[in-house]
């Protein structure tokens, strides 16, 4: 019988990702490739590296992902490390604690934030931004980062302890390498979504700031659909270097295992 | 400070955790520099809670640990002159395994080529010379032991502590390790502590060994001392096989057990003491008897007349079951192959004979006379009858005995006044003596005909008979029966 064999059962599967990835894949190639008649033209790719604009607004973007995810990483670790390390009887708790807010969407989240800053009369801006990015994306590093250093071998930290290593030393020696991993697929998870995000930063800057994620969407939008094609050419550069990115990661966690 | 002959001493050291359990109750022990000694016993005794607190991974809650002379107590592991061997290698992944064994002298910063050259000695010590370049998951389970003990012994400590090293191998390699590790130890002239729940490698390994049960020292001893003259019912039937038996020494140098009276070479306990007695199977002497020796007593060559219950072959010897006439069953192991149902005889050596004082000859409880004929102990209420219970005043304070035969164990928790678990199960030839715990925590002796297994939930019963009251101060004349 057809049915019996299991990759029958991939089929739907396969088909979904047909439309909704491949497809799609496919359509932005196509479109950032052709201009609004339909031809060939590389005229996309050339206009977004003439314009200083774009490329302010792209390499502007790679830096706040990139100073979100360092802050998110600075506080994320140390929460991590004092959850898995730590002889709560319930780290669950506090892992849950810093999880909770995972369960409200993170548009009604960015809201409310808006509303705390008018509250306390603080400006909004790019350090609103950066505030709200972190909040929004910090538990994606502290969870992968506590699964790891929770999975730790304690018997690890007590022969490091036992051959000499002072707590400063253990952790430098022994507990970040052995964590490196969980680091990693921290950062992917920040870096990733930040390089792209735009709804956080219309809504704490006001659409003062301009992210790269903000100028597809703009594209695609507001510029009705003659700018179809250049916002599918912004979407392939993003796709390459969040892949690129995501390529060189990849082996490095590789090297861990 | 004053110079020890011990490098190790552990004085009254007790370890209770948070949830009030003792993992070590009041444990003191000396160890010389340069000695093998060995803590054997079973699981949850406290054995690696007593190396982990010698190690400094645990902190003794009572009590002094001296390294040398010098209280180290409270110092942390990295300050302490003693290096692990941890039970599951505990390589660090992320090193290769030069790395690995290089790690302590790396944190000291030492000359990198003196280093290497100690990685080097180290590594050729354990046999893994050549394999400096490796990948420490790419090593067989003994490989890894080798760098783990590499690891530990490159530091020069004074004291190798070793938890279980050899439990995750399998058995041909065990055999192989413990001879290494023995020649290792004769090698480098430290100090090993190792422990272990295998009593064959602790005799096979140590120059004593310390014999642990529920945070207690059992016994210390050599491999001989311990095998030979078991200090009490845990160690003998802990270590190797063991005929244990109910016996009452009649006099010095003479025990009666199986209603036979019994050279041998102990004395000390006093008239018509009711002591144990310990006899290896392999210290029987047993032959086929013949037809002229069917006469018992002052006739017979034979001390004890049995009959082979079962024989089975165990590689060197067989092992048989003899039930002998006065309904006592033994163990004997011999060369010689006896079909079950031959007639047999007996002979036990005078020194193969050991006595050992017995820890408990009834139940002892404390407890408290209440109204309607009631007694209260173990927190529970029991029935006694109303002529012992007049002989006491309400609310006394009495002491209460329970002979082990009159506890009764049933099946259904339900049907017991209290419940308890059986936790210690020694066969005496003729019935069962086990220890049950009770949910408090206390320990009821029982002896029983009845088959049960270790684990076993059952519900305690006394009838009130079998409930002896004494006064509280001076325990006369039983008021009970």
């Amino acid at each position: 019988m057809v049915f019996q064999s299991r990759s029958t059962w991939a089929w739907p599967y396969a088909l979904f990702m047909l439309c909704l990835v491949i497809l799609p894949l496919v359509l932005i190639g196509v479109y950032a490739f052709t201009d609004a008649n339909g031809s060939f033209t590389i005229q996309h790719f050339v206009s977004f590296f003439t314009k200083s604009e774009a490329v302010n607004t792209f390499i502007y973007s790679l830096a706040i992902a990139l100073i979100t995810t360092i802050i998110c990483l600075l506080l994320g670790y140390p929460a991590a490390y004092i959850m898995a390390m730590a002889d709560f009887k319930t780290p669950q708790v506090m892992a849950m604690l810093f999880i909770l807010p995972m369960w409200i969407n993170f548009l009604l989240r960015t809201i409310a934030t808006v509303e705390l800053f008018r509250m306390f009369g603080l400006p909004l801006g790019e350090g609103a931004l950066l505030f709200g990015m972190v909040y929004d994306f910090l538990p994606f590093m502290i969870y992968p980062i506590y699964n790891t250093l929770q999975k730790m071998d304690t018997s690890l930290i007590e022969a490091a302890h036992d051959l000499g290593a002072k707590r400063h030393q253990v952790f430098l020696k022994v507990t970040l390498p052995l964590s490196a991993p969980g680091i990693y697929s921290g950062i992917v998870m920040v870096f990733m979504p930040t390089v792209s995000t735009f709804a956080i930063a219309e809504l704490l800057t006001h659409n003062k700031v301009t992210l790269f994620g903000s100028l597809i969407q703009r594209c695609f939008g507001e510029g009705g659909i003659a700018m179809w094609n250049y916002g599918a050419a912004l979407s392939l550069i993003m796709l390459i270097i969040i892949g690129l990115t995501s390529f060189f990661g990849g082996d490095k966690e590789d090297i861990n295992r | 400070m004053q110079k020890s002959d011990f490098i190790i001493e552990v004085n009254h050291v007790s370890k209770q955790f948070e949830d009030g359990k003792f993992a070590l109750d009041d444990v003191s022990l000396q160890i010389k520099k340069g000695e093998f000694v060995t803590i054997l016993g079973p699981s949850g005794c406290g054995k690696t809670t007593l190396l982990r607190c010698i190690a400094g991974f645990q902190v003794a809650t009572e009590g002094d640990i001296l390294l040398n002379g010098e209280d180290v107590t409270t110092m942390p592991p990295h300050l302490r002159d003693v290096n692990t061997v941890f039970q599951k290698y505990a390589l660090f992944p992320h090193l290769n395994v030069f790395d690995n064994v290089a790690f302590g002298l790396k944190l000291k910063k030492i000359d990198k080529k003196v280093i290497e050259k100690k990685v080097k000695q180290a590594l050729k010590t354990v046999g893994m010379t050549d394999y400096e370049y490796r990948d420490v998951d790419s090593l067989s389970g003994g490989q890894q032991q080798r760098v783990a003990i590499a690891r530990a012994i490159i530091n020069e400590p004074e004291v190798l502590l070793l938890d279980e090293p050899l439990a995750a191998l399998d058995l041909k390699m065990r055999k192989d390790m413990q001879m290494e590790l023995r020649a290792m130890h004769k090698k480098l002239g430290i100090t090993f502590i190792y422990v272990t729940h295998d009593q064959e490698e602790a005799l096979t390994l140590s120059d004593r060994v310390v014999v642990m049960r529920e945070g207690k020292i059992q016994q210390i001893g050599t491999p001989t001392d311990v095998y030979n003259e078991p200090q009490n019912c845990f160690v003998a039937d802990f270590i190797g096989e063991s005929n244990i038996l109910d016996a009452t020494m009649v006099k010095d140098k003479v025990v009666n057990f199986c209603e036979h009276d019994f050279e041998c070479v102990d004395k000390g306990f006093g008239e018509d003491t009711e002591v144990d007695v310990v006899v290896r199977p392999e210290d029987i002497y047993i032959g086929e008897r013949r037809l002229g020796e069917e006469a018992k007593g002052k006739d017979s060559p034979w001390q004890l007349h049995g009959e082979v219950q079962s024989c089975i072959f165990k590689g060197v010897h067989y092992e048989m079951t003899v039930m002998i006439d006065e309904g006592y069953e033994l163990m004997i192991q011999d060369y010689h192959a006896f079909d079950p149902g031959t007639k047999v005889g007996l002979l036990v050596k005078p020194e193969d004979i050991q006595v050992m004082k017995k820890e408990h000859l009834c139940n002892t409880f404390e407890g408290e006379v209440l109204e309607d004929n009631r007694v209260k102990f173990l927190d529970e209420e029991w029935d006694i009858p109303e002529r012992v219970a007049e002989r006491f005043e309400v609310g006394e304070e009495v002491e209460v005995e329970v002979d082990f035969n009159r506890v009764n164990l049933q099946d259904d928790e339900e049907d017991g006044i209290l419940c308890g678990e059986v936790y210690f199960i020694l066969y005496k030839g003729d019935h069962y003596h086990l220890t049950v715990r009770t949910d408090d925590g206390d320990d009821i002796y029982v002896d029983t005909n009845d088959v049960w297994d270790d684990g076993d939930r059952v519900g305690i019963r006394i009838a009130p008979s079998y409930i002896r009251l004494y006064k509280k101060e001076v325990k006369g004349r039983p008021e009970g029966l």
